[in-house]
């Protein structure tokens, strides 16, 4: 079974990486490139563990063949932050206590960056649907919300600052 | 030990600190069981049973051998054959047998997904392909699923050694009743007899799975020498260490295990799956081997907790005071015995001071997974019949239901139906509380209700083994063996740092494998920052002795003029002479000169954790067209006995309502006419997601426990307890209907409204 | 004394039916040896299937509690969590 060679760019990085056909992208991210922030938590799509931005959409990395990301730009959790400054939903979520076990945590930061990507001051009905692909067990959701709609003001007013 | 006081008057404690894992959490970095990987690693796959109940004929397992790159495979024979003895290794009685047949069949299939065979191969598609190259014959039998059909006459049998304990005589004929229990307080038949209202009401539930995110994951590597280590996520690395050396017939000294980060237990990690079959196999093969669950696997697999019925009769006179309390709970323990029926049974009616209690319970096992702890392990199924009963006695006495409550409410002093008396107890609190909250005199809208429903749980203490190192710095290092699954790192951070009199980010707290610290029993029954917590405030004050000693070396005083206060030593009181303070770093500075570096540990039995209760206020509107329950808001109280990190008790507790929310409306098993599941995955095993759930009010009750020295209780259980009768009392409320049987998820809510309006 | 309270079935299997009995011992580790030397098996079946409520503090594997002459030990179920 020969592999297939793939060129993509993932966090602002130029990468390429080999992997076989029915490899998702989500297996490539974690099994060849070793970026293992994205989580396979269902395999199917449904629990949003494994979110990543693919060309600035929101993504399940689980439902996407790793070959598909030939050519395009990948967005991970490890992107988020830039060196030690955190993004101010990531800061957002640790004043907030927004995580316990934290293993829903990079897809839901993810997901909470696409969000404000499009809707930059959403209510917490928008933010509460838009993070329904997001399945926590841990928080019951309250504290994320409350951190997803403070850090969209952080946002806001760093851009205003800019 | 010395009490830390019962006031605010805590520099860190009671404070909500950023907790100290947290930004690897936040950057992805941190290595969950399944971001481990070693060189040479093999992947490890399980096969399991196509059917309900069968017997095992044949097992060949060569062609999967004659695969290029399949290095080993097992089955039950590769596992030494362990007698049917209950051993006490910590939260037990464990039965290893059943536990053996449980990671690998013998004999016998007894649920879909029971695992009957297992390979490591060079990758993941090839372990796939040998799984499928295995074969395997059966003689399928009839199965049951259904509690009540389990304990039928003539029902299917699943263990033909099975005799029902508790019953006298003791029967001949075996049955898949494993238990019968009974508690009895006063006089049941008096009780009834006394009684001017009388409401009896049967309840049923589905089993529901923990669901937690992270899938079961583990890798383990054997040395030449049988050296093994393991690196996985549970709830106890100590629990692990144990029950692999007891299933592999290994010496404890030869496995060290590494917990990983864990994403989410409730219980449902507390027992071991795949850890022993990747030992088997990694020392069959001679490299290490990773195994993961699928989704799929772990809904087929591994434990939910029980499904049950639950019959109550309440008795009470006009004014409201409560004579009699019956129940009876049948609950399925899955395909071995060990439901928790006995602390369902317990946990019950330990809201109330009854005079007269009579309470039946049965363990019943039936062909599905064997069930595994879920938080508060039978509590929240008992409590759902008995405070819905409880709400329907109410509309019967024309009471306020928290007004019912109160005038029955234990108290210091009360007996409980299961034997002791309790001590000092916050119940009553949290009923005041939710009474005078703004939620309960909020005006309702059109289909809107509000129920409310109150929850008990015992919590646990146990040994912990807890170390405090001072760097040179002056800063700390605190050691302990508990997997962090709600944010007790940090709560163990600050209370060490409250006792050293330094800054929180001056203290780092990690968690040791099976070979860095002493043993500690696993994380669950609420009991780390209890019991844990005390293990380390002890280890903190001998440093904190040690560190006094010190100073009055260096000053050349008696160790009697030494006092510690905020981080230094200063003069006592009483001390006569003065000398300035000399703080933690500067004696860490001369630990050397002064006889070395200074540490402590303890290790402990903790005992005398307090209970915790919590009572609940929910608001429904329920659409009469299609039967959907909409949670309009939600407020729990509870009392915590003293929040260490505030921002983590409201987590757990905000946790623990959300589950119970998803236990009341849509969880459920489904399975078909053949005993398969239907629904191993989240679409259709639906849990709540952000858009199901409105904030939730989460109001902290403290009550300190004496025996900590903060004051805390557990908190982690107490939540999941009362949401499902709730929400129940606040559906009647909106629509006049009654739902006994859960989940009350909207066709089965429409087709009650729709009888109702016939 | 201490009293010791036992459960329906307990009494019934190593008491000869007894729901209460007086015991005299001064730490729970004592009380457990001079119950099952009375009643032989209760003591072991207490120390790995029971916990004990004393005074209504629940203590579980155990020895190392003192008693008082009033005390009242209450013999429960063990407790687990989850």
């Amino acid at each position: 079974m020969s592999k297939h060679h793939v060129s993509t760019t993932i966090n602002g990085e130029p990468v390429e990486f080999l992997c076989e056909t029915q490899h998702s992208l989500l297996d490539a991210l974690r099994d060849e490139l070793q970026l293992t922030g994205s989580k396979e938590g269902c395999s199917s799509g449904d629990c949003g563990a494994c979110s990543v931005i693919v060309d600035g959409r929101l993504v399940c990395s689980c439902l996407m063949l790793a070959v598909e990301a030939e050519g395009r730009q990948v967005d991970t959790i490890e992107g988020l932050a830039h060196g030690d400054r955190l993004h101010p939903l990531q800061q957002r979520f640790l004043e907030a206590a927004a995580l316990q076990c934290g293993f829903c945590t990079p897809g839901l930061l993810v997901a909470a960056k696409a969000l404000l990507d499009r809707n930059p001051q959403p209510t917490e009905t928008e933010a509460r649907y838009w993070l329904a692909g997001n399945l926590c067990r841990c928080t019951g959701y309250d504290k994320v919300i409350r951190a997803v709609l403070a850090a969209a003001t952080d946002v806001q007013e760093g851009a205003r600052k800019a | 030990m010395t009490s830390h006081g019962h006031s605010n008057g805590f520099k860190v404690v009671g404070t909500r600190p950023i907790r100290p894992d947290g930004v690897e959490k936040v950057t992805g970095r941190a290595a969950f069981g399944a971001d481990f990987s070693l060189p040479g690693m093999l992947v490890g796959k399980v096969k399991r049973s196509p059917h309900a109940h069968a017997r095992i004929r044949t097992i060949n397992v060569a062609p999967a051998l004659a695969l290029p790159g399949v290095k080993a495979v097992i089955t039950a024979a590769d596992l030494p054959e362990i007698p049917s003895e209950e051993s006490f290794v910590g939260e037990g009685p464990i039965n290893f047998r059943d536990l053996s047949r449980n990671c690998l069949a013998r004999d016998k299939v007894l649920y879909e997904g029971h695992a009957v065979a297992a390979v490591a191969a060079t990758s993941s598609a090839i372990a796939d392909e040998a799984l499928e190259r295995i074969e395997i014959t059966y003689e399928p039998l009839p199965h049951v699923i259904d509690v009540e059909a389990a304990m039928a006459p003539g029902a299917p049998l699943l263990h033909d050694d099975l005799f029902t304990q508790g019953v006298e005589p003791a029967p001949t004929r075996p049955s898949n009743i494993a238990k019968r229990l009974q508690f009895v307080l006063g006089d049941i038949a008096a009780g009834l007899r006394a009684a001017e209202a009388v409401v009896e009401r049967r309840y049923t539930t589905q089993p529901v799975h923990q669901a937690y995110i992270e899938p079961h994951a583990c890798v383990a590597a054997v040395a030449a020498d049988g050296q093994c280590q393991i690196w996985c996520s549970s709830q106890g690395q100590f629990m692990v260490r144990a029950y692999c050396a007891k299933l592999l017939g290994m010496g404890i000294a030869n496995i060290r295990v590494t917990p990983a980060e864990i994403g989410g237990g409730f219980g449902g990690k507390t027992l071991v799956y795949l850890e022993p079959l990747a030992v088997a196999l990694a020392k069959k093969s001679g490299r290490p081997v990773k195994m993961v669950m699928t989704r799929e696997e772990v809904f087929r697999a591994t434990g939910p907790t029980s499904g049950a019925v639950v019959e109550v009769k309440l008795g009470a006179t006009r004014d409201g005071k409560i004579t009699a309390a019956q129940a009876v709970l049948k609950y399925q323990a899955g395909a071995f015995p060990g439901s928790p029926v006995q602390p369902g049974c317990m946990a019950a009616f330990s809201m109330y001071d009854l005079p007269n209690v009579h309470i039946t319970g049965y363990d019943v096992v039936c062909n599905r997974p064997k069930v595994a702890a879920y938080r508060a392990p039978g509590a929240p199924i008992a409590s759902f019949g008995v405070e819905s009963c409880l709400d329907e006695l109410a509309r019967t006495l024309g009471m306020d239901p928290l007004a019912l409550r109160e005038k029955n409410a234990a108290r210091e002093g009360t007996r409980t139906a299961y034997g002791p008396v309790f001590n000092e107890i916050g119940y009553i609190d949290t009923v005041t509380a939710a009474k005078k909250h703004a939620h309960y005199s909020a005006p309702l809208g059109p289909h809107q209700g509000r129920g409310v429903a109150s929850g008990f749980w015992f919590n646990v203490g146990g040994e912990s083994s807890a170390e405090v190192h001072v760097n040179e710095d002056g800063s700390a290092v605190v050691v302990s063996g508990n997997p962090d699954i709600g944010g007790s790192r940090a709560s163990l951070a600050m209370m060490a740092a409250e006792v050293l009199g330094i800054p929180v980010e001056r203290v780092r707290p990690i968690v040791g494998d099976t070979s860095s610290i002493g043993y500690s029993f696993l994380t669950g029954g609420s009991r780390v920052t209890f019991a844990t917590g005390m293990a380390v405030v002890q280890a903190a004050e001998e440093v904190v002795a040690e560190l006094k000693r010190r100073a009055a070396m260096i000053l050349d005083v008696s160790p009697d003029a030494v006092a510690w206060k905020d981080g230094a030593a200063v003069p006592t009181e009483s001390y006569l002479g003065k000398f300035d303070p000399l703080s933690l770093a500067t004696l860490a500075l001369k630990a050397g000169r002064t006889g070395g570096p200074i540490s402590a540990k303890a290790s402990i039995n903790a005992q005398g954790a307090g209970p915790g209760f919590a009572t609940h206020i929910c608001d429904v509107e329920v659409d009469p067209e299609t039967g959907k329950v909409h949670v309009v808001r939600y407020t729990a109280v509870q009392d915590v006995g003293r929040a260490i990190h505030p921002s983590y008790v409201e987590g757990q507790i905000q946790g623990g309502v959300a589950q119970g929310i998803g236990w009341a409306l849509n969880e459920e098993y489904i399975y078909d006419g053949c005993g398969r599941l239907e629904n191993p995955g989240f679409l259709d095993y639906r849990v709540p997601v952000a858009s199901d759930l409105p904030m939730i009010d989460a109001v902290i009750v403290e009550v300190p426990n004496p025996r900590h020295p903060f004051g805390a209780r557990g908190v982690g259980e107490v939540p999941i307890v009362p949401p499902m009768a709730a929400l129940a009392n606040a559906i009647f409320d909106a629509v006049g209907v009654r739902l006994a049987d859960l989940p009350m998820s909207p066709p089965k809510v429409l087709a009650a409204l729709t009888a109702a309006r016939n | 004394m201490p009293r010791v309270i036992l459960g329906g079935e307990v009494g019934r299997r190593y008491a000869g039916g007894a729901t209460e009995i007086a015991v005299e011992a001064d730490t729970l580790r004592h009380l457990l040896l001079e119950l099952d030397r009375r009643f032989p098996g209760l003591g072991r079946q207490i120390e790995e299937g029971m916990a004990v409520a004393i005074d209504g503090t629940i203590y579980q594997d155990t020895y190392v509690v003192p008693l008082r002459p009033e005390s009242e030990v209450c013999l429960i179920p063990r407790i687990a969590g989850g």
